[in-house]
């Protein structure tokens, strides 16, 4: 069994074979999984928001899909991994909250700044990855409910499990 | 004792207790509108004024994978923030049972249980909000409020994304309630942006420097 490693809110990780990546209760956030799988190495990322705009942090790499797509695939060429075999799958950006209307229908809420913010990251994320030519390998986004992702780094096998909706494997 | 973030931002213990206490009178009047509601005691913990990393939010509130109810509240006008109301699933299956009397377990239409707590939390996280107001002299408005029935993490994430695009530590203050002779027990938690703590502390004194 892999040494399991948490990646928290805005933050980044890299790493060898040896572990598992887990980010924990994704819901409009996504998780980035850069990996090589010929040199087996990976890293992955909990994105919060769609562009940096600027704003760049060492505390929190993996906050902006821009910044933090650039930093998983700089720091895992830095290890060894070659840029051509690059691949990504990536998880979340779902909307979760609903407004619940008198007439009992469920709608979506117009949270205010951060409106439709799942699907504005997952477009920022492929953004990204197009710009650096990186092929997206597999994906499981959208929808309106909360996500765990467990990312097998040696593999680069993603499991996807959430309360109602069982478990992918991507 | 001094908090302070990687820009150098710090509260003094004063300042701190300056907003638990705030925070205190907020959730007590979000208890007394509970209490009235239920017509039931509602216990109250004392606040507490966590400030903490972005990555440490997934520990508030028992980790990330809870299966909670979760009430938010964004709050506009004067001051920004959010205003969240968790619940664990059993305990808001509870209340909904409660508020719709259906005795305790309901077995019924998930989307009343929900709307029952989204109406719950809406006047709750309100109550809240207006204590909030008159301590403060300051102009909320109050969002329509949003819920979901998932995962903590992915509720507490989706609440502070507008607060995250600046910075990279929350202040989260916590306030814990329990219904009186019932399994229902939940968290109150605020999450003023920055700019709302400073307006706050210094309305009432204790400028942060």
């Amino acid at each position: 069994m892999s040494d399991v490693v948490t990646v928290g809110l805005a933050e980044l990780k890299v790493t060898d074979n040896t572990h598992v990546l887990a980010s924990f209760g994704l819901g409009s956030c996504v998780a980035v999984a850069l990996f090589d799988p010929i040199r087996k190495l990976g890293g992955l990322a909990h994105v919060m928001l769609p562009e940096s705009r600027g704003r760049e942090s060492d505390l929190t790499p993996g906050k902006f899909a821009d910044k933090a797509v650039e930093r998983l695939a700089e720091e895992l060429v830095e290890k060894g991994a070659r840029r051509r075999s690059l691949q990504c799958k990536i998880v979340g950006g779902s909307e979760m909250f609903q407004i619940i209307s008198a007439g009992l229908r469920a709608q979506k809420a117009p949270a205010a700044a951060s409106g439709n913010i799942g699907a504005r990251i997952v477009e920022a994320v492929k953004r990204a990855l197009e710009q650096l030519g990186i092929p997206l390998a597999g994906e499981d986004t959208g929808g309106n409910y909360g996500r765990t992702v467990r990312f097998e780094v040696s593999t680069g096998r993603v499991e996807v499990s959430s309360i109602n909706h069982g478990k992918i494997v991507l | 004792m001094l908090m302070s973030d990687k820009e150098g931002r710090s509260f003094s213990e004063l300042q701190l207790d300056a907003l638990r206490e705030v925070c205190n009178i907020c959730a007590g009047n979000a208890s007394i509108a509970l209490s009235q509601l239920l017509l039931k005691k509602i216990d109250l913990s004392v606040p507490r004024a966590t400030l903490l990393p972005l990555t440490g939010v997934n520990d508030l509130v028992g980790g990330a994978e809870k299966q909670v109810a979760g009430i938010y509240l964004h709050m506009e006008g004067d001051c920004g923030g959010s205003i969240l109301l968790l619940i664990e699933k059993e305990s808001a299956m509870t209340l909904a049972g409660l508020l719709i009397k259906q005795g305790e377990t309901p077995s019924g239409d998930q989307v009343v249980c929900a709307s029952a707590l989204q109406e719950t939390g809406s006047i709750l996280l309100g109550a809240y909000l207006n204590a909030l107001g008159h301590l403060t002299g300051l102009y909320f408005k109050p969002a329509v409020p949003a819920f979901a029935l998932d995962m903590a993490g992915a509720i507490m994430s989706y609440a502070l994304a507008d607060l995250a695009a600046a910075e990279d530590f929350v202040l989260a203050i916590e306030t814990d309630f329990q219904v009186s002779g019932q399994w229902i027990g939940g968290h109150m938690i605020m999450f003023p942006d920055f700019g709302t703590m400073d307006i706050i502390t210094e309305r009432l004194g204790v400028p942060i420097e």
